[in-house]
């Protein structure tokens, strides 16, 4: 196979999972890094360079569309971009120093969180009826669209998802993904906001956050035209088509399938990762 | 629209369709650019074998934004395929120092430095090549 045949195929799997990313709502990025190791056989370094890119390109591509709808709180988004800045920094630093075998156990480990929670039912948490201290400081209450008209919401425990976005952050630099799933959990369910706008605020974030990581990822190298061209093109195209076909579509059967997948993808990651297949 | 339309809210919806145009700017660019190049980098690289497997680093012309600028001058296909992910790379960061002024707009002091914390934390990671 010469390299003209791998972009064919490499553009052709990025399409399908950006595709299958954004009909579910997993993102498109879980899938790229054991797609091309897995797969293809690529180096886990030029793998999560590719990614990221990915990453960026789609959650632009998706907040361009999503702050139109007033749902995002760019007050929360802004303020926890501090962490995950941060965090994606420090990962993608470390991440030059960890055994790629603990990479890949990580990437592993996350992707099946990652299916758990999309299958996971969401409801909404009733948020607090008291306005918080530390969020009414930093003016983070704030209100979104409904049918029976505008509503506003109160936000909780700052501390605690200011930590888990740094999580985020963390595993967004060395694992080379928009983290949306630890993002959502630290939005949704320690800070109370409503699932609509922790989503949407979430997606928001990741192009920012991946920002970081790409840029330390790039000066050392990691980012290979050849192999980010494929992926970028194609997980963006198929994200695209994905989002167009969302309304009306019913996803709840695709997404079991497509979490089975990514868990699949998971316990593979973590087998290999035992086995020593990422070693050099 | 039936809620009181207060001129913080206002402002924020503006804002809000700004940032949106930039976001699909800045990616519809990018993905222009990476196409463009795609083909004089396939036709050049097309028939050779890969070997994505062993990590050898980008050159060094690949890795920095002036060496980048550099050899996409020279018209250098894995170049130009570089320039593009640097304005995707970009676009995010573009989309924060816009909100510099938009926040700065609305004298919403606070947030013009949690703002300015976050895009220099962006700046650094792109500029920093000691990482």
């Amino acid at each position: 196979m010469n390299i003209f045949e791998l972009t064919g195929l490499i553009f052709l799997g990025s399409l399908i999972a950006g595709f299958l990313g954004s009909l579910t709502g997993l993102g498109g990025g879980v899938v790229v890094v054991p797609l091309l190791t897995l797969a293809f056989g690529v180096d886990i370094r030029y793998a999560i360079g590719a990614s990221l890119v990915s990453v960026i390109a789609t959650s632009s591509g998706a907040a361009a569309a999503y702050v139109r709808e007033g749902f995002s709180n760019i007050r929360v988004g802004m303020f926890l971009e501090i962490a995950t800045t941060i965090g994606a920094i420090a990962g993608a630093v470390v991440a030059a120093y960890l055994k790629l075998s603990w990479i890949a156990i990580t990437f592993g480990l996350v992707l099946l969180y990652s299916a758990y929670e999309s299958v996971r039912s969401r409801t909404d948490l009733r948020g607090p009826s008291q306005p918080d201290r530390i969020a009414s400081l930093l003016r983070l209450d704030g209100t979104f669209p409904t049918s029976q008209g505008i509503q506003s919401y109160h936000v909780t425990n700052v501390p605690a998802g200011f930590g888990l976005m740094f999580t985020a952050g963390v595993l967004s630099g060395v694992l080379g993904i928009g983290s949306g799933a630890v993002k959502v959990l630290a939005m949704d369910r320690a800070m109370k906001l409503p699932f609509k706008v922790s989503t949407t605020t979430s997606n928001f974030m990741i192009g920012v956050t991946a920002a970081a990581s790409a840029g330390v990822y790039l000066n050392r190298g990691y980012i290979d035209p050849g192999l980010a061209m494929p992926v970028m093109l194609g997980v963006l195209g198929g994200s695209l088509t994905g989002a167009r076909l969302l309304a009306g579509a019913k996803v709840k059967v695709l997404r079991i399938v497509f979490s089975t997948v990514v868990a699949l993808l998971g316990l593979e990651m973590i087998f290999n990762g035992f086995v020593g297949k990422f070693v050099q | 629209m039936n809620a009181p339309a207060s001129p913080r809210l206002m402002s924020d919806k503006r804002a809000e369709e700004i940032i949106g145009i930039l976001l699909r700017t800045g990616v519809t660019v990018a993905a222009v650019v990476v196409f463009a190049a795609a083909i004089p980098y396939l036709m050049q690289h097309g028939s050779a074998k890969p070997d994505y497997h062993i990590f050898r680093g980008e050159p060094n012309q690949l890795r920095h934004i002036s060496g980048i600028l550099k050899a996409s001058m020279a018209l250098d296909p894995a170049a130009i395929i570089q320039l593009g992910l640097l304005i995707l790379i970009a676009t995010p960061v573009a989309r924060v120092a816009f909100s510099v002024i938009a926040f700065a707009e609305e004298r919403d002091w606070m947030y013009v430095i949690v703002t300015l914390i976050v895009l220099a934390l962006l700046l650094y990671s792109l500029s920093a090549t000691n990482l």
